[in-house]
């Protein structure tokens, strides 16, 4: 029986897994919007809205939950990342309100295409690099020795940041062609995005490889899950090649999960490097039993909201190969 | 501008700027299930088309109101780091309540926006309902984190750092019931007045407009009952403020000496004798602390907070008298719509209730001033040590301007505009 921290920890994780899965797959959406071309173009951008349309929302709340639930059950460790994190975060939030007003003005007839796309761009990038400055372990409260820069600046512009900041990106990107092919309804428009998610799932494949060798210095990952990850990836290659659409969706939810997950276990315990570990930063323990229950709540009610959004929505209506 | 002023400037504009969207996401899903309840039982197209142009307001308002609070989420820690270091364990609850109220706010309203043709109508009508109840549960929780700022309960304090922390405690905090009650109004007093003066205008131009009509009495049937019952909210929550934040009191009535019988001042040099005693304490004679109970330096910006305080007031007379009116109107079965000094008593209305919803906030915040935490952190304690706090503050604050013209811009074209056929 994991540890109260340790379950809370968990909670926290699988919100933000939730949100790289959908709401990732939303910054991935705007990603190709950006990138449409070929004699589809217009129909590609055009699936693209309808299928982010109803459900970004939802999505984005994944984020937010998150928040308030790092900050309630882990308040220190918020708090230092919101201070040695200041400036990509504030960075990411303008892009996320960027983005999501783009979008919606978009779909209300008042233009800002082009900014929805490049919000999608950048945003992830700076989700990326705030991870990799907690995984390196160089977020600290307060100013250290003197400098803005050196406080508030080289604890995240890093090479280590921008390698994960781009490899999120990709693993959104990713995400986003694998679900689009089951959004298509005609085959062409669904080999357009077969294409580019076999694209973007090697772009993925390159990226992690590379990093593991250019960054010794970065958390180890646990083998097995390095394994496991591979198998994954390896299985939505198969099925996309295969035209096996559901089966790979499920592959690349898979793998981008393991990845995440793999972040998570490769740290444990520590919540924020190198000080702050999940039982050192967490709360009275009577705050922790309260936010559980209202997990716990907010689950009963959430769920069944999700999949019956989810049915309305992205239900059976995609092609499936014969 | 010192650092400490840039972070305050930034998180005053943050929340102007979200609190708007914030009172339209609560009160707007009312009138569009209202609408939509009319259509079903009518089958009067009038109200489908206002059901769906009010969806399409609603929808371009909560995806602005959703992001810019998301950036508020980050700002509490962004800007106040130590705060929520102190205050996390304790007002996380509430917030962490929100969080999931705002979830199903989104689901529904996903299902509302796009379902039209893919639900029953008994399930579009209720995805409706769902939104309007739990876009008022998050408003709620997070004025009730707001209220434990200003009576802070359900711990207890010792150099510095809290202990036998109680979060259920936190919740119950005095002045959660007068706030959420008074916000929770203000929200559909405001939305529904100002839905309803915006269709006024148009019906002063274009008398016999069915759209126009229909749209005006359902913002009147939820404007009205607010506006007119917020006046007593107002009370109950001045006295609440009045045992628990003397200070404030003091700062919202300009009251510089602790008094018995104390006068009301509204302007330079017009006095109500007694007026303040009687509103605070429902008796003439009773003792009123003045601002001379604290020492100087934990005043709050009194000319700021009594200015605001008199400007909410005025406002919301105002629209409590337009709401008696139009109760009287309807009481005598007039027509409201044709009645053109009703109409433009309307267009005045509009604007009224966000005016006020912003002065009673400058109110409430600036009256706190120089806590965070009433009682227990200084603001200045509670700021981040970032350097340069100036750049954030002038970024988002262009970054909502801008955005701000674009919403009225696509509403006007949405919603507003009369329709062409």
């Amino acid at each position: 029986m994991p540890s109260l921290p340790d379950t809370l920890a968990g909670v926290i994780l699988a919100a933000l897994t939730a949100y790289v899965l959908l709401g990732g797959a939303d910054f991935g959406g705007g990603v190709w919007d950006l990138l449409a071309s070929g004699p589809r173009k217009a129909r590609q951008r055009d699936l693209i809205a309808h299928a982010i349309g109803p459900v970004w929302e939802a999505n984005h709340v994944w984020l937010i939950l998150a928040i308030v639930l790092l900050f309630t059950c882990f308040p220190r460790a918020f708090a230092t990342m919101a201070v040695g994190l200041h400036v990509p975060l504030t960075l990411m939030l303008i892009g996320i309100v960027l983005r999501g007003s783009a979008f919606v003005f978009q779909s209300y007839g008042g233009g800002g295409g082009r900014v929805f796309a490049t919000a999608s761009l950048v945003t992830p990038v700076l989700l990326g690099i705030c991870v990799g400055a907690v995984a390196s372990g160089t977020v600290w409260f307060g100013v250290r020795d003197g400098t803005f820069v050196t406080s508030f600046i080289r604890s995240w512009f890093t090479p280590f940041g921008f390698a994960v900041g781009i490899f999120t990106l990709a693993c959104f990107a990713f995400l986003a062609a694998v679900y689009l092919t089951l959004e298509a309804k005609d085959t062409e428009l669904q080999e357009d995005f077969r294409l580019r998610a076999i694209a973007a799932g090697a772009a993925v494949f390159a990226m992690a490889v590379l990093g593991l060798a250019v960054f010794p210095q970065a958390p180890p990952v646990d083998e097995g899950v390095v394994a496991l990850t591979g198998a994954a990836a390896l299985a939505a290659f198969w099925s996309l090649w295969r035209r096996r659409y559901k089966r790979a969706r499920i592959a690349a939810a898979a793998q981008v999960t393991l990845i995440v997950w793999g972040w998570g276990i490769a740290q444990y315990p520590s919540l924020l490097p190198p000080d702050l570990t999940i039982a050192g930063a967490a709360a009275p323990r009577v705050t922790l039993e309260l936010a559980l229950i209202a997990v716990v709540a907010g689950a009963i009610v959430l769920f069944p909201s999700l999949y019956y959004l989810m049915r309305v929505f992205k239900g059976n209506r995609a092609l499936e190969a014969p | 501008m010192s650092d400490l002023l840039a972070a305050r400037s930034q998180m005053a504009v943050s929340l102007a700027f979200h609190i708007i969207f914030a009172v339209i996401g609560i009160a707007m899903p009312v009138l569009m299930v209202l609408a939509e309840r009319r259509w079903q039982r009518t089958r009067d197209p009038v109200y489908l088309d206002l059901a769906k142009r009010w969806a399409r307001g609603t929808a371009i308002l909560f995806a602005v109101g959703a992001v810019s609070g998301t950036v508020l989420s980050f700002e509490l820690g962004l800007l106040w780091p130590r705060f929520m270091a102190l205050a996390g364990p304790v007002i996380g609850m509430p917030f962490s309540l929100e969080g999931f109220a705002f979830f199903t706010e989104a689901i529904f309203l996903g299902v509302y926006l796009y379902g039209w043709e893919k639900v029953s109508p008994r399930a579009h009508l209720l995805a409706g309902v769902l939104v309007a109840l739990s876009g008022a549960a998050s408003g709620i929780f997070v004025v009730i984190a707001n209220a434990w700022m200003n009576t802070p309960t359900g711990f207890t304090l010792a150099n510095g750092s809290f202990s036998s922390i109680d979060p259920i405690a936190a919740m119950g905090t005095p002045a959660a019931f007068p706030q959420t009650l008074h916000m929770t109004l203000a929200a559909y007093a405001a939305t529904g007045l100002g839905v309803a003066g915006i269709h006024a205008f148009m019906l002063l131009r274009n008398r016999t407009s069915a759209f126009h009509r229909a749209a005006l009495t359902i913002g009147l049937v939820v404007g009205t009952p607010a506006a007119v019952l917020q006046p007593i909210s107002g009370d109950i929550a001045a006295r609440y403020v009045a045992r628990r934040q003397p200070v404030k009191l003091a700062a919202m009535e300009a009251l510089y000496e602790t008094r018995a019988g104390a006068p009301i001042t509204i302007g330079p040099g017009i006095k109500i004798p007694y007026a303040l005693s009687l509103l605070a304490f429902h008796d003439p004679r009773a003792v009123v602390q003045g601002l001379d109970a604290v020492p100087r330096d934990e005043w709050p910006n009194v000319p700021l907070v009594h200015a605001a305080f008199d400007l909410m007031v005025v406002l919301g007379t105002y629209m409590a008298l337009v709401g008696l009116w139009a109760g009287w109107l309807a009481w005598r079965k007039r027509d409201v719509a044709t009645r053109r000094r009703f109409l433009w008593a309307l267009v005045i209305a509009a604007p009224s209730g966000f005016l006020a919803v912003e002065a009673g906030w400058m109110v409430t915040e600036l009256g706190r001033q120089p806590w965070i935490i009433f009682g227990v952190l200084k603001t200045a304690d509670a700021v981040t040590p970032m350097p340069g706090l100036i750049v954030p503050f002038a970024t988002i604050t262009l970054l909502y301007c801008a955005l701000g013209v674009i919403v009225a811009v696509l509403l006007y074209r949405q919603i507003v505009r009369s329709p062409q056929t």
